[in-house]
């Protein structure tokens, strides 16, 4: 259970949020929902379109892809951009690992989202370029 | 009170029952109506005086923002009447139908308060539903019993002991943040007659529908109204679904473009403090955080409700959100304590896949009567041992079938994305209809081939079938055509479903 305020505060810790002042805080707590997996639910399901962003408040998810669990995320991480951005289903099962917390917006939400919060969209790029650069690592 | 508890008259007296039901508005009516169907022994507890639960008393402006229209395209007693009636309780006999549509005085498709209030008073009546009311429940906790563990639920007339409890609640608790000042400010819950606020400058906290709902119906009374939240308000006509505020409550929004004393801010509140002549709200704007401060006579707090779920999260079970909603399975059980079910509102708690950002409809009885049907079907089936023989469906009349769904079902019109019709098809046991089921649950569940249909919104305007075919074991999602008069029945569609269904069922597209 979480009211607006514990959002904006679990949030303000967070690097994707961490440019945002406390009125923004606030808005991103009130724009986004939150939502409780239980271990074992899906959260994401692979070619199912319509998902959403998640960020992750608390507990861990696997990413799961044919089967073959191939991730797993933790408090502060995201999932669901790449559909949304891209305009496909996802490629990956997303799957409560451990009871999961999250904040979540809707697809469509998200691109007036990041464009209201260019530090968030900055921030987002860094994450993915993370990403990119160690899966980048792995292959080579 | 000891005569009160032993009165004879009074139903249900504290002891042991198979299920225990909390609640007598249109979620435990509901429930109560199927439980009995199935012959299954309950009690249903409230602590209110009569049935009707929320709607004894609210919406505050006393006309509900959910239609039924009584000369719909479908005959009043028939399930197909059910897509146009939002209000009515389901049931198996027709003349338990389509009950809200004799309650209505012809000045609205939206019933008044009372005429909702007799619909419900007028189902438990003809459909025989006992409730022991007067019984608040005021504490649960686990005990073994001699069948396994059991759940005693403690209440101003005794202690009711059960394996299964379904709590149909409501989202009924007055919620407000808690800002400094806050006290300052009075509850929508405790909203006074609309007269008193004439010539008052009103402020309003929030911008849900019960925020507008205030702010319509004081636009008369009120000399300024002022309505704040931190993010933008949304309308219904904007988000195609029922997100955001409903296209009664619009009107505040045109005197704010119009500059005609209302005021709609996107600002986070920073405190409530006295001033001579009034109370002034300090705010700080959400876009550039700049400092924004509004004076008023009077603060209402438009902030929503809570589940009254007193001791429940001590006894393990988790809650979300703003709500403090339960977290459920897909069949509205607790996904932390089992046994512990839910009915009416609370459900909205099991979220579905909420495709495009859009909600289920359990959030009213449009979408949570069907959601108490398929509870007690598998409560019924699962811990009662009650299993029904589900009918089969020659392949010849599949694809039609499905699509006739998807034009008439109401189950998928109220709970898009969330309610499915669903078949399996099987070497051994041929094309069954397994009824209507959450779609999470097909999903996520195992089992031979098998086609989901459902209706769905996609958030732009679009309506439109889609069928999940299931085999070996995978799910894939087709969506089907949108037709501008929502009719799935003909040609183009025929055509289309039938080459999906070839893949699990060869030669429904001869059909």
């Amino acid at each position: 259970m979480a009211t607006r305020d514990e959002i904006a505060d679990a949030i303000a810790g967070m690097s994707l949020f961490a440019d945002l002042t406390a009125p923004q805080l606030m808005g991103v707590a009130s724009q986004f929902e939150e939502a409780f997996f239980p271990e074992g639910a899906r959260v994401l399901r692979q070619g199912i379109s319509g998902s959403a962003f998640y960020v992750i408040l608390d507990g861990e998810a696997a990413v799961v892809v044919d089967g073959t669990e191939r991730t797993t995320l933790g408090r502060g991480e995201f999932f669901g951009e790449i559909s949304i951005l891209l305009g496909e289903p996802p490629i990956a099962d997303i799957v409560a690992r451990r009871p999961l917390r999250c904040i979540v917006l809707p697809g469509a939400a998200i691109e007036p989202f990041l464009v209201e919060h260019p530090r968030v969209m900055f921030r987002m790029l860094q994450a993915m370029s993370r990403r990119l650069r160690n899966a980048s690592r792995l292959r080579s | 009170m000891a005569d009160a508890i032993s009165d004879p008259d009074r139903p249900f007296p504290p002891g042991d029952y198979p299920v225990v039901v909390v609640g007598s508005g249109p979620g435990g009516l509901q429930a109560s109506y199927f439980l009995g169907r199935h012959g299954i022994g309950h009690a249903v507890i409230s602590a209110d005086p009569g049935p009707g639960g929320m709607f004894r008393r609210w919406p505050f402006f006393q006309r509900l923002l959910s239609w039924t229209k009584p000369y719909a395209p479908a005959d009043r007693h028939s399930r197909e009447f059910e897509r146009w009636d939002w209000n009515s309780l389901i049931a198996l006999e027709p003349e338990l139908r389509g009950i809200q549509a004799e309650f209505m005085d012809g000045s609205s498709d939206f019933p008044s308060r009372p005429e909702m209030e007799a619909n419900l008073t007028a189902f438990a009546e003809r459909a025989g539903i006992a409730v022991r009311y007067g019984c608040t429940w005021e504490s649960t906790r686990h005990e073994d019993g001699p069948d396994g563990p059991r759940f005693v639920v403690v209440t101003t007339d005794g202690e009711y002991r059960c394996r299964h409890l379904i709590l149909a609640v409501g989202i009924a608790e007055p919620y407000s943040p808690s800002p400094p000042g806050i006290e300052l400010s009075v509850h929508y819950a405790d909203t006074r007659a609309a007269e008193t606020y004439a010539g008052k400058r009103l402020f309003i906290l929030g911008k849900q529908n019960s925020g507008f709902e205030l702010a319509s119906g004081l636009l008369q009374w009120a000399s300024r109204i002022t309505l704040a939240s931190p993010s933008p308000a949304k309308t219904s006509i904007e988000t195609r679904s029922l997100v955001g505020v409903r296209a009664r409550y619009v009107q505040p929004f045109e005197d704010s473009a119009l500059g005609g004393g209302v005021d709609i801010l996107a600002a986070a509140i920073e405190g409530i403090v006295t001033v001579p002549g009034g109370m002034r709200v300090d705010l700080k704007r959400s876009d550039n955080g700049m400092p924004v401060s509004v004076e008023a006579d009077e603060v209402i707090a438009a902030t929503g409700f809570t589940c009254p779920l007193r001791d429940l999260p001590a006894l393990g079970v988790a809650t979300f959100g703003q709500s403090r909603l339960p977290a459920q399975t897909a069949f509205w059980e607790s996904a932390t304590v089992p046994g512990i079910h839910f009915a009416g509102t609370i459900t909205s708690g099991a979220s579905g896949l909420k495709k495009h950002g859009i909600p289920s409809y359990s959030g009213a009885v449009q979408g949570h009567r069907y959601n108490a049907r398929l509870l007690v079907d598998r409560l019924a089936a699962t811990e009662f041992g009650i299993v029904r023989e589900d009918p089969v469906i020659a392949l010849g009349d599949l694809r039609d079938y499905l699509l006739a769904e998807a034009t008439h079902g109401p189950e998928l019109w109220h709970q898009k994305a969330y309610l499915a019709r669903v078949v399996t098809v099987s070497p051994d046991d041929g094309i069954r209809d397994r009824g209507i089921l959450p779609l999470a649950h097909v999903l996520d569940s195992d089992g031979p081939d098998a086609a989901a249909m459902t209706v769905e919104a996609d958030g732009q305007g679009s309506i439109y079938p889609v069928v999940y075919i299931r085999r070996a074991g995978k799910v894939e999602e087709h969506a089907l055509e949108p037709h501008p008069l929502n009719d799935y029945e003909g040609s183009l569609y025929r055509r289309n479903l039938g080459a999906i269904l070839d893949l699990i069922a060869l030669g429904a597209s001869a059909a």
